[in-house]
């Protein structure tokens, strides 16, 4: 009983709000990179916060259930079709035993995520059913989903009734976003102008963006001139191995700005610039390739009030949906 | 004679979630000394709001919940018990030496050495002979010999899960560097023994790497399956403060090993031990001997 993978998808995996407390042995935190989005999936389905739903980036999975559920997709404009028929995104509805989920071509956004009541009911690892596929740990046996697999669903509480997220709590996914930053770390290792340059910048998102880091192009950056410190290398833009906290954005060489997400590997020998606030990294999350992009600065009033003001679209989520 | 370095912390906001501090721009290892002893005294301390202490060669970071401690009241609380701890030779760390066997100039990171050697500096040779070169070694054995000589200190665990970054536990002028490759590799073997920098490492798990490449361990260091008997109680084994050994095995030990591995009995040869920064800066290679003692007497 559960449901059948028939078709894998891009880059399917289990995920949830993610495995912390474990990056100082460099096991990161995991979990949906669109965390707003995983949420109102399993409010739609009846779900609690913690269940475990399926991250389905840029091209989504065929599925057979093998059993009655409530199902709903949310994020990406990913449009679910089940039995070849069209669904709505952001609301919930049924799927009987039998019946194949698939769904239609990427609108917007990145990243779909599919909850199903009772939730897909991995083994636990280490606090949470998130896939860290680089440490083969959690998840479907520790990867994205391939044709074959079996997902067990947990038991649900009751058959939730329909039930859809109001239009000005969904979601939407532009052509151009604005992320926004702190700055610090090592920013002071930038000449001026080329700290200047990359808040100036229109970046656009490069084909490397996975759920490591998200690769953007669009000016090369000058570091000062210093002498190299012992073990950090002889690049001005080499550190000595340091942790990188998530959303932090780094500049190997100078080029091509790298924004870690919450399968970032925890550390390393280049230079940080800045973290984007954690209010913003959801729409990381659902930036897809090409899209252009313009880091601002904030400073940390100014991402506390952002992260105040995320917490009450979800309360207002909840008090909609949940 | 290593001298105990002072120098201010810097500390900088990462995001509205984590505080980054780094203690010396430079690697040695009064400043991890410091970071190991400030990050135990902070996990002591059970601050409402913290997620994960890393502590890492000459910097470590707090991640927190925002919402649960404001990050002004958290970055003054990690001040004053970075004023308490102060150059942390009052701290001596409980912590496991511990031996890993490895085959030098193994077939399986030559082989890959060879698919990458365009990324190398000296593509006409091994990246063991390049090092033994750099380093003025007459002979690759020589550098094994320098490698496999003194103990590691596990300055930082990551990059990946459960990767040792490792610092030789010598006076600076004995120090192994060597850079790293001049664009980084898509894959490393698993197990592979690594050097980039001043920093040593065992790769956890298979993937990219820029490190150069010496040989390999037979002895698993990740265990997500945790079936391994060091692994009962957690899937990553090298924590920091672990202080290192290599062993040079031969191709008939590394294969005795590996089956020992594959049956799930292979058990690291290690022992307990109490490390003060004090002692060992007083008499770096006497001290060492006294680490060895502790393992051989395991």
């Amino acid at each position: 009983m559960g449901v059948s993978v028939l078709k894998p998808g891009l880059a399917t995996t289990v995920q949830d709000t993610g495995r912390p407390g474990y990056y100082n042995v460099g096991i990161p935190p995991s979990g949906s990179l669109d965390q707003y989005s995983s949420l109102a999936a399993n409010m739609l389905v009846g779900n609690g916060d913690d269940a475990a739903v399926l991250e389905c980036t840029y091209m989504g999975p065929e599925l057979r259930f093998d059993q009655p559920a409530t199902v709903a997709v949310a994020g990406a404009d990913l449009p679910p079709l089940l039995n070849g028929e069209p669904r709505p995104t952001w609301e919930s509805f049924a799927v009987g035993a039998g019946d194949v989920l698939s769904f239609g071509f990427l609108r917007s956004g990145a990243r779909a995520y599919l909850a199903v009541s009772g939730g897909f009911d991995v083994p636990v690892a280490l606090g949470s059913r998130s896939t860290y596929a680089l440490g083969a740990l959690g998840g479907h046996r520790g990867r994205a989903l391939a044709a074959g697999d079996e997902l067990p669903i947990g038991p649900a509480g009751g058959a939730a009734p329909r039930r859809a997220v109001p239009e000005a709590l969904r979601r939407n996914h532009p052509k151009h976003r604005e992320i926004r930053v702190m700055m610090g770390l090592y920013d002071h290792r930038l000449t001026d102008s080329a700290r200047r340059a990359f808040l100036e910048t229109e970046w656009r998102l490069t084909a490397v963006a996975d759920r490591t880091g998200f690769r953007y192009r669009g000016a090369e950056l000058e570091f000062r001139d210093r002498d190299a410190p012992f073990g950090a290398g002889s690049d001005p833009s080499n550190i000595v191995d340091a942790p990188y906290p998530i959303g932090s954005i780094q500049i190997p060489g100078g080029v091509e700005p790298i924004v870690l997400h919450r399968d970032a590997v925890s550390g390393g020998g280049y230079v940080m610039v800045g973290t984007v606030i954690s209010a913003d990294m959801d729409d990381v999350g659902q930036s897809a390739p090409n899209i252009t992009t313009r880091f601002t600065e904030v400073d940390l009033d100014g991402a506390l009030r952002a992260r105040h003001e995320r917490a009450a679209r979800l309360d207002a989520l909840r008090e909609a949906v949940g | 004679m290593v001298s105990v370095r002072g120098r201010a912390a810097r500390h900088s906001f990462g995001g509205d979630d984590h505080i980054y501090v780094e203690l010396d721009e430079e690697m040695n290892l009064s400043a991890n000394f410091k970071v190991m002893a400030i990050t135990s005294t902070i996990g002591d301390r059970g601050i409402d709001g913290v997620i994960d202490i890393c502590p890492a060669n000459a910097s470590y970071q707090v991640r927190f919940d925002p919402d649960a401690i404001e990050p002004r009241q958290l970055l003054a609380e990690l001040e004053s018990i970075e004023a308490e701890v102060g150059d942390g030779t009052g701290f001596d760390l409980q912590t496991t030496v511990v031996e890993v066997p490895v085959l030098y100039n193994d077939p399986w990171t030559r082989e890959t050495l060879m698919r990458f050697r365009s990324h190398h500096q000296n593509p006409d040779g091994t990246d063991l002979e390049y090092a033994a070169r750099i380093n003025g070694f007459d002979s690759v054995e020589g550098f094994v010999a320098a490698h496999s000589g003194s103990p590691w200190f596990t300055s930082m665990v990551g990059f990946v899960a459960g990767l040792p970054f490792l610092f030789q536990m010598v006076p600076r002028e004995r120090q192994l560097e060597v850079p790293k490759y001049l664009t980084p590799r898509t894959d490393t073997p698993r197990q592979t023994i690594g050097h980039g920098g001043c920093f040593g490492c065992v790769y956890s798990v298979r993937g990219a790497g820029g490190y150069q490449m010496f040989g390999i361990t037979p002895a698993p260091i990740y265990d997500p399956t945790q079936t391994h008997p060091d692994f009962e109680d957690f899937l990553v084994f090298f924590k920091p403060g672990y202080i290192a050994k290599f062993e040079p095995i031969d191709r008939d030990g590394y294969d005795e090993l590996t089956a020992q591995v594959e049956a799930r009995e292979f058990r690291f040869k290690q022992a307990p031990v109490e490390f003060s920064l004090g002692g060992f800066l007083a008499d770096p290679d006497g001290y060492n001997r006294g680490l060895m003692e502790a393992l051989d007497g395991s």
